[in-house]
């Protein structure tokens, strides 16, 4: 049995970046019903390990479905079921040993809105950390550092980490919000959209941060803007109408993808 | 190598400080939640008591007497609340005439004429302020201004005070109607060469009438519920009154006036006066619901 | 109008018309405004014998004796503010409970509609309904309450016997339940107007439901909850009927709160109908004050109330 390795943060962004499991994430024959609609149709794919995977479509074939699925934030709507399995590493994410809380920790989310809470920056980065309980100083403090630093936000605000959050700008709120998730430690982070509120030069500070957080965190990223899907991700998976049409890496998917759906939809001939 | 291993997989319930932790946090959300459910059932209570007191102690009484009858003098039994039914409907209807058109008017003219304006502003700061104002105050106003002026207690002074107290809600829901109404409409009525004056009459009126129904019901139903403003402007009467300038009586001040008393057939008369106001009021609001649903 | 022939109508008919309609909205708005000037005026006026006579004293004077011309309301400030303050301390925790349980969903759709029906059912009873049910149901259940506490609870001041079925806690319970509503239907508007996404931010950190609940939504809201809590005060500082006829109407001070107590509202209603001479400029006097203490409340609330809508207008 191989020893558990804490993944420390700053030794990891460091460190060589190894190929990770290749199916992380897995999804096997998954539909999803918002009461009788079906908005996902048997969904198929492996989710590489510390890599960066795009989902991209048109709106409203079911990106965020699937990707709120994964730390199970549909089951907050009213009337929702599924049938079929996602797993992580290998164990369902909907097993009745599953403490949802739990998983949510594992499984990070940053809102394409982003979604501050009217409190102090420190207090948003740390509040994971509170509500499990932890009240050490100096823990939260190191903790506030070491996500504000992941979040390439930490010299813009370090002199003013008790002032309300609600004061910075929409950039520096959505990093916060990247902060925030990361300060958990969890395994996987879920990104909404996380740049469609922003302007080009706070897009461009996210970006590079995903290139850097994928050392460390295996990315989700849902995007509508191509270029971001190329810039930031290794691997790309296009749905359309609830279904996942191609899944390749992403170079490939731009290049020379093998259905006439995803070579429409992303030479713009529709959606 | 098997990679599971350098995973922490602590969505699984495996540390055990981890897990005793999590209990702890899911049994404080459950305990919360039970909290809640039963403070917010526990307000059933009160209202099932008054429902089911106000039924069984004022059903024994009510019969068409109760209309058409007076008042039994103290210790006497039979008698009724004829001339405090039609009090009540006099006074809130003096009310209403005087502060439906107030209202109504004011709501027209911040919402369609000037709603920027600084007079606007005023009107709506002091009608939520009105709101606010204690409704004995109002009685207490009709008190100096039309006791004091004339010498006597009247259905006048009354329907002062209840106007006093209708004209706030009266002109809040109007405007509120009046903002209901899409602006498409006014632009197609301006577009099609149509005075200002033509647009609000023809147009705007018309379309938020149910909502301002709706506002002048739910002033109605509070007026008629209301004592305080009665109790030294109109006082009471145990006659039929002959004109709107003499003391006159009302449901609410009989309540009060019959509760207070040591014989037991004019407390369950309060019950019976109580159980025709309290279907008055309940009336009223359930019209002024259903008028405005039908804008919708 | 019969349809002109487009050709032979003027162009436009420039001038412009004083608009009759406009004028007379106008004044309505202004008399509008002009009533609750008028109303400060008129209470002034007739409380002046009484301001000149007593001046400050009268906030400060514990007597109220009418046929010796000794006027103070020391004790209906005291009352006011005492039994409007113990209705706030039973009636905050269960409104605000209530206003989370309309906001979340606990139990089906039919069971929140019934709790928010009650609610607004409790709004339409009239006070003096209110009074009548509190003779017969609260005051029994109070007195017995007293018996016991003054027995077992003697050494507690607010304790201190004899009890008495018409007394301050009596008030303030109906007090209570009677501004319920208000707190309830603000509190609501102020957690449903939280984003749904900051209830979305805490749950996708692992917060449980009520970690999210006090932690996240209950903040936000904060300031709205502040409004209701003061607007619903203002309320029960001015309400009437139900209080005149279960608090005692006593001007004797006391720390108990199983005594008899009276408020500025409950004299008015009970002296204003007989009184002769200073005595009308006196509870004018009393009615200034219960206006003017009611007028800074509302404002106060009000004013919050405001300033959370601007806040979260910055939010959405
Ligand atoms: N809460 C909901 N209730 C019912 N149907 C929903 C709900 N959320 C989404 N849907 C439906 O599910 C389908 C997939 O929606 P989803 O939000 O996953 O699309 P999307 O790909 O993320 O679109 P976009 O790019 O616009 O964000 C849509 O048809 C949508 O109407
Ligand atoms: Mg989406």
């Amino acid at each position: 049995m191989p020893t558990l390795v804490e993944n420390t943060g700053q030794s990891k962004v460091s460190a060589i970046h190894e190929l990770g499991r290749a199916d992380f994430i897995s999804v096997r024959d998954f539909n999803f019903f918002y009461g009788k609609k079906q908005s996902l149709f048997d969904i198929n794919m492996d989710i590489p390990e510390k890599q960066v995977t795009a989902f991209i479509g048109p709106s409203g074939c079911g990106k965020s479905t699937l990707l709120r699925n994964f730390n199970r934030m549909n089951e907050l709507i009213e009337g929702v079921h599924h049938s079929g399995e996602i797993q992580l590493v290998g164990k369902s994410i909907f097993d009745r040993n599953v403490e949802v809380i739990a998983l949510r920790r594992t499984i990070g989310m940053v809102f394409q809105k982003s979604n501050p809470f009217p409190k102090s920056i420190y207090e948003n980065v740390v509040y994971a950390l509170r509500i499990s309980g932890q009240t050490k100083k100096s823990l939260l403090d190191d903790c506030v550092e070491r996500s504000l630093r992941g979040a390439a936000l930490w010299d813009e605000v370090k002199d003013r980490l008790h002032e309300s959050a609600l004061g910075l700008s929409g950039g520096q709120m959505q990093r916060l919000c990247i902060a925030r998730a990361i300060a958990n430690r969890p395994k996987v982070l879920l990104m909404d959209e996380p740049c469609s509120a922003l302007d080009p030069i706070a897009t461009v500070k996210v970006e590079e941060l995903i290139r850097e957080l994928k050392q460390e965190f295996t990315i989700i990223i849902v995007t509508h803007n191509m270029q971001q899907a190329t810039r930031c991700s290794d691997r790309t998976a296009f749905f359309y109408l609830g279904k996942l049409v191609e899944y390749d890496n992403t170079h490939k998917i731009f290049s020379n993808p093998s259905e006439k759906k995803t070579e429409d939809y992303i030479t713009g001939r529709f959606g | 190598m098997d990679t599971i291993g350098t995973h922490s997989l602590d969505f699984f319930k495996t540390d055990k400080h981890e897990a005793s932790r999590a209990l702890s946090r899911s049994l404080k959300n459950r305990f919360l939640t039970l909290l809640c459910i039963a403070l917010s059932l526990a307000t059933l209570v009160p209202l099932v008591s008054i429902v089911i007191l106000v039924l069984k102690n004022g059903l024994p009484l009510l019969s068409r007497h109760i209309f058409t009858e007076l008042p039994p003098a103290a210790g006497m039994a039979g008698g009724g609340f004829g001339n405090a039914i039609i009090g009540t409907l006099v006074m809130v209807g003096i009310g209403l005439a005087i502060a439906a058109p107030v209202g109504i008017l004011s709501a027209i003219y911040i919402n369609e004429y000037a709603p920027i304006s600084r007079l606007a502003k005023t009107v709506r700061l002091v009608a939520k302020l009105l709101t606010g104002i204690p409704s004995i105050i109002c009685g207490v106003f009709a008190f100096a201004i039309v006791v004091m002026r004339t010498g006597y207690f009247s259905a006048y002074a009354g329907g002062v005070a209840l106007a006093v107290l209708m004209l706030p809600t009266i002109l809040l829901t109007a405007e509120q109607a009046l903002t209901g109404v899409q602006s498409a409409y006014r632009e197609a009525s301006y577009g099609l060469g149509a005075t200002r004056f033509q647009t609000i009459i023809r147009v705007v009126l018309p379309d938020a009438l149910p909502a301002i129904m709706t506002g002048i019901m739910l002033a109605v139903a509070r007026a008629a519920g209301e004592t305080a403003p009665l109790i030294f402007t109109a006082l009471f009467s145990q006659y039929w009154a002959n004109s709107l300038s003499e003391p006159t009586a009302s449901l609410s001040v009989l309540i009060y006036n019959f509760s207070t008393v040591p014989f037991p057939h004019q407390i369950q008369m309060a019950w019976t006066a109580s159980l025709v106001l309290v279907a008055f009021v309940t009336a009223a609001n359930i019209i002024a619901q259903t008028a405005f649903s039908r804008k919708h | 109008m019969s349809a002109p022939d487009p050709d032979s109508q003027p162009i436009a008919d420039f001038k412009s018309r004083p608009d009759l309609f406009r004028l007379l909205c106008q004044a309505a708005a202004a008399l509008a405004v002009l009533t609750l000037g008028w109303i400060l005026y008129e209470i002034i006026y007739g409380a002046w014998p009484s301001i000149n006579k007593f001046g400050w004293n009268f906030l400060a004077t514990a007597a109220w004796v009418p046929n010796r011309e000794k006027f103070g309301v020391l004790p209906f400030i005291i009352g006011t503010v005492a039994s409007s303050g113990i209705a706030i301390l039973l009636a905050f925790p269960l409104g605000i409970s209530i206003a989370i349980f309309l906001n979340e969903n606990f139990l089906a759709r039919p069971v929140r509609q019934t709790v928010r029906f009650v609610v607004e059912m409790l709004a339409s009873i009239p006070s003096v309904v209110y009074g009548l049910w509190g003779i017969f149901v609260v005051i029994p259940l109070v007195k017995g309450f007293g018996d016991w506490a003054t027995v077992h609870l003697s050494g507690v001041p607010i304790f201190s016997g004899p009890a008495y079925g018409n007394s301050l806690l009596t008030a303030s319970i109906v007090l209570a339940i009677m501004i319920l509503p208000t707190i309830t239907a603000i509190s609501r508007n102020s957690l449903s107007a939280v984003p749904h996404t900051l209830r979305e931010g805490a749950y996708a950190l692992g917060a449980t439901r009520w970690e999210a609940i006090l932690g996240v939504i209950v903040p936000s809201a904060a300031p709205g909850l502040v409004a209701a809590t003061i607007l619903a005060l203002g309320r029960a500082m001015g309400e009437t009927m139900a209080v005149a006829m279960l608090i005692g109407n006593s001007s004797r001070l006391s720390w108990s709160i199983l005594s008899p107590s009276g408020t500025l509202a409950g004299l008015l209603a009970n002296q204003f109908g007989e009184a002769t001479g200073m005595q009308v400029n006196s509870l004018m006097y009393a009615a200034l004050i219960l206006v003017l203490i009611t007028l800074l409340v509302n404002l106060a609330g009000e004013a919050i109330l405001r300033y959370t809508q601007k806040k979260t207008a910055g939010i959405h």
